[in-house]
């Protein structure tokens, strides 16, 4: 069975679309686009697609992944044009490539970096509050699990953050004064989201953005030790054409 | 002038609510257009939640007929939860469209789509939202033109004071018509400002202006009659028909939404109308006479609809599909063409027969197989023949019985609470019905692995029916009866645990009595449910029972009339009833005598298969059936992709 993994981008409005919807949308794609998808066994045969971890709803993304099995070849170049057309514009599927036989995308995503612009707050007032939190040595933060209310540290996983620009720059929307974030956080469990983050940032130093803060997810891979994520279809990319391995 | 997005300000206070991607719009099949370029703007609105209103089928064909139109624009929206309200309100957002979230205040057009009557606080809370005043005699030319449709707009006497115009009927020609006299008088310099427009559209004899009209009432409540209050409209306003459904082949393009909705699957009409007859049923007396789309058009319209949409399930809808000419051929043509697909057919079974549950069979080769409902409606033989259900007892749990052989493990029978002359051994019956199903399906099958579950609905008696003058059972009775059923149903330890009981309290339906009925005055009730911050009254989550009863106790006293006398009371022959002016064709003669007839118990053919019985709708509007059979098949001629 052919593999074939997938980066896609959840941009704009349709940033609010959650993962159970985004997972029917990608189906009806898949046969929208013909794409000869393989099926489980079973009473009820499931297409089969496998997500990797998911952006939390709201939060945009350029760095999504997920992983489909073929029941016949086909051409990535051709399923990420085929797919990405059958998708509303704002669900993009940015590149597609055949999966390199043994290796499993989950192993080569252990961290992701988000950008979080904070419409309404000096970067002073966040530069400050990122000190405070960084010399912390736990920040604690309470938030609603599927196993109830849970109380956890979000500063351990959090590996890189930094205020990155002055400039009053992307809110074109406020036309207010706009700090930016930037983070890098390592899969943990429970997961550390952009939103825990703020919520440590609000336990620290009191800070509450004026308006909701606006979190895009970067990039997603393996965090090395200079602290940077490498692309986890690097690996699978092949200058050798489909079918002459 | 352009009319700028609402979406940076909304965008703001999505992250903050529950289900944030129903108001982002985005699904496939949406349009945007240009807003300088439209000559005429319509906002189309189903008033109740996204995931309710987005399937809905009259808004979708609605909205791709008016988007064909080069120079029309129209766009969605659908009622806000109150989570959104509520920050809308602290944030001055007004109420949008999902398409290109244009504020629903600068369109030339608000079409409402009523297909209940619980919608109507809804479509206030909307009107507030985009700034139109709630009475439609403030409205200026600044503000959109309020028409309500679908069923309920049959009797839209207690919206009135609200809307500015209602259509009774298929909506099809009738937008178009709407639209070609509001893009003349536009064109014209919008000459007589808005009462002039509303005369034109009153003068076509199928759009019905409430404002001039005059209702006058007599001394003890009653109507005495309903008047043209100028020369120049008609004295009675007709329903719309559309006729050859297959020149109106639409949903071409259904809308996908990306959030989740009750259903999600392309709908295709397979017919219009129904003549069964049930005495009970608004839709089927209104939608008169049957018209079938042909088998090719079907399967042309299945076709491209699964190629437009993705959609893995299709529904053949209509009142009563298994009734279609050709629905065999319909079900094995497709089931073939489908075959080894993971495409899913479904049919909303509710005839109490064999046939149905061949055609399931049919569907459900490929693998899937959905529910099987029968809806006997009546629980004892001698109240069906009441409504005019035809299904003998044998009859019934022969077909129940054939769908557990065939390999149903669990069947759906709905029945009704409440109807005329009712008494609790009626109701009764029903438990006796549900009991001897699953002993027969038991012994039928030799396994006590077969369920049923009845589910029982309030009648709720509704205008143009024969039903339209009898009086509804209390509340009270109502749950008396449902207690008394479920004991009766579980006196049986062993069956009763076989048997799913699901049942709404009568409260609701008797709300729904009041403005299913209801006047004029109904209206004042209506606005001060809504100011008390009654919403959502179609969920029961929303409802309250005490606020409606609250609020008629304060305003209908004052005009010597209450609840009871619009709920419970019958009414009598002579009596006005509050939509007399409004025509769907039925004669009211016959109404009666179909009224009189229910109560001795003597049932109504249908006309499809015997001669017409004078109901008066095709000689009153100039139709006629349109039904098969063509004698055409569906062949399989191109192998659909196989996704398996
Ligand atoms: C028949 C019926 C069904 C049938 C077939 C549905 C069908 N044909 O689409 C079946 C059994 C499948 C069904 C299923 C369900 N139904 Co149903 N159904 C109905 C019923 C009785 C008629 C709908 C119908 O014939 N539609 C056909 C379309 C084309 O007609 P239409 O919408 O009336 O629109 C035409 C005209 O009225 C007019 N028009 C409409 N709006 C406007 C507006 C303007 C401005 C103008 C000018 C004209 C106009 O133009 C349209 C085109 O000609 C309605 C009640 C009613 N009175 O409408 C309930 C109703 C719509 N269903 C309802 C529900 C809840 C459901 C289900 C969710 C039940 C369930 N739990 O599964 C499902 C979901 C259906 C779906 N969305 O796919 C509810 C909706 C409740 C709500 N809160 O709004 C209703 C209102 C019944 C009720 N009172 O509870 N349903
Ligand atoms: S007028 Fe006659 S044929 Fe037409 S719907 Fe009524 S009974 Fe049937």
């Amino acid at each position: 069975m052919q593999r074939i993994r997938i980066r896609y981008a959840k941009r704009g409005p349709l940033r609010f679309t959650s993962h159970r919807d985004f997972a029917r949308a990608f189906e009806r794609a898949v046969r929208r686009a013909g794409v000869p998808i393989a099926f489980s066994q079973g009473f009820t045969p499931h297409p089969k697609i496998s997500y990797a971890s998911a952006a939390p709803t709201g939060v945009a993304s350029e760095a999504e992944y997920l992983e489909i099995g073929l029941q016949a070849t086909a051409d990535p170049v051709a399923v990420r044009a085929s797919l990405d057309a059958a998708l509303s514009p704002g669900l993009d599927v940015v590149e597609a490539v055949e999966a390199r036989p043994g290796t499993s995308l989950a192993d080569r995503i252990d961290a992701s970096a988000w950008r979080i612009e904070l419409p309404g707050v000096k970067p002073d007032t966040l530069g400050q509050a990122v000190a405070a939190f960084t010399a912390a040595g736990e920040v604690l933060v309470e938030r609603l699990t599927k196993q109830g209310r849970r109380t956890f540290d979000t500063r351990g996983a959090v590996a890189a953050i930094s205020v990155i620009s002055e400039s009053a720059a992307p809110s074109e929307v406020t036309g207010i004064p706009c700090a930016i974030l930037d983070l890098v956080v390592r899969q943990v469990t429970p997961s550390v989201r952009p939103d825990d983050v703020l919520a440590g940032l609000r336990v620290v130093a009191d800070l509450e953005p004026p308006v909701p803060p606006r979190a895009t997810r970067l990039a997603q891979g393996t965090l090395t030790a200079q602290g940077a994520i490498v692309d986890p279809l690097e690996a699978d990319r092949d200058e050798t054409p489909i079918g002459e391995r | 002038m352009s009319v700028p997005s609402v979406f940076p300000q909304l965008e703001q206070l999505l992250p903050r609510i529950s289900k944030p991607i129903q108001y982002v719009g985005g699904e496939l099949g949406a349009v945007v257009k240009d807003w300088d370029s439209a000559t005429v703007r319509w906002a189309l609105m189903y008033p109740d939640a996204y995931e309710v209103g987005l399937p809905n089928q009259g808004v979708q064909i609605l909205y791709e007929v008016l988007n064909e139109l080069p120079d029309v624009l129209a766009e969605r929206t659908y009622a806000v939860w109150p989570d959104l309200e509520r920050l809308m309100r602290e944030h001055g957002v007004p109420q949008f469209t999902v398409d290109a979230h244009r504020p629903v205040g600068a369109f030339d057009l608000l079409g409402v789509s009523f297909a209940t009557e619980l919608g109507y606080t809804n479509l206030l809370t909307a009107l507030d939202l985009a700034g139109i005043p709630l009475e439609a005699r403030d409205r200026t030319t600044d503000h959109p033109v309020v028409v309500a449709g679908g069923h309920a707009a049959f009797n839209p006497e207690p919206i009135a004071d609200f809307v500015d115009a209602a259509v009774l009927g298929d909506g099809e020609e009738a937008v178009l018509e709407i639209t070609g006299i509001v893009r003349a008088w536009k064109a014209e310099g919008s000459p007589g400002g808005r009462d002039e427009l509303l005369l034109r559209l009153a003068r076509t004899e199928s759009v019905y202006v409430p404002r001039f009209y005059d209702v006058d009432y007599l001394p003890d409540g009653r109507i005495q009659r309903v008047v043209p209050n100028r020369a120049d409209v008609p004295f009675r306003v007709h329903k719309r028909t559309t006729m050859n459904l297959d020149e109106w082949p639409y949903p071409k393009r259904p809308l996908v939404p990306l959030a989740e909705t009750v259903h999600e699957r392309y709908a295709v009409e397979i017919f219009r109308g129904c003549t069964r007859g049930c005495r009970f049923c608004q839709a089927g007396m209104i939608t008169r006479p049957v018209r079938e789309r042909s088998i090719t058009t079907v399967g042309q319209m299945v076709k491209e609809g699964l190629e437009f949409s993705g959609f893995s399930e299709v529904g053949l809808l209509s009142l009563s599909s298994a009734d279609h000419s050709e629905i065999g051929d319909i079900c094995s043509g497709l089931a073939d063409q489908y075959q080894g697909t993971n495409v899913s057919l479904s049919l909303p079974s509710t005839r109490v027969d064999a046939f149905n549950i061949t055609l399931a069979q049919e569907l459900s080769r490929n693998g899937r197989r959905t529910g099987l409902t029968f809806a006997p409606e009546g629980g004892s033989e001698r109240i069906r023949k009441v409504i005019n259900k035809m299904v003998s007892e044998e009859d019934l749990i022969r077909t129940v019985v054939t769908a557990y052989s065939n390999g149903w493990r669990q069947v759906k029978l709905y029945f009704m609470c409440g109807l005329p002359t009712e008494t609790d051994e009626d109701v009764l019956q029903i438990a006796r019905l549900a009991h001897e199903v699953i002993r027969a399906g038991r012994a039928a099958t030799g396994s006590k692995d077969i369920r049923c579950t009845v589910s029982i609905g309030g009648f709720v008696p509704k205008p143009h029916t024969p039903f339209q003058w009898a009086s509804m059972c209390s509340p009270e009775v109502i749950d008396d009866r449902l207690r008394k059923l479920k004991a009766e149903i579980n006196s049986d330890r062993s069956l009763g645990r076989a048997i799913g009981f699901r049942y709404h309290d009568g409260e609701p339906s008797l709300i729904e009595g009041l403005l299913s009925r209801g006047d004029r005055r109904v209206g004042a009730v209506i606005r001060r449910v809504w100011e008390e911050g009654g919403r959502f009254d179609g969920w029961s989550e929303h409802f309250s029972y005490q606020r409606w009863v609250d609020a008629a106790a304060a305003v209908l006293p004052g005009f010597g009339v209450d609840l009871d006398w619009y709920t419970t009371r019958e009414r009598d022959e002579t009596e006005v009833l509050p939509w007399d002016h409004l025509d769907s064709g039925l004669d009211k003669d016959w109404l009666w005598q179909d009224w009189q007839d229910s109560l001795s118990e003597y049932e109504q053919d249908d006309c499809r298969w015997t001669p017409c019985f004078d109901c008066g709708v095709c000689p009153a509007m100039d139709t006629e059936i349109q039904i098969g059979p063509t004698g055409r098949k569906l062949l399989p001629l191109t192998p659909v992709t196989s996704a398996r």
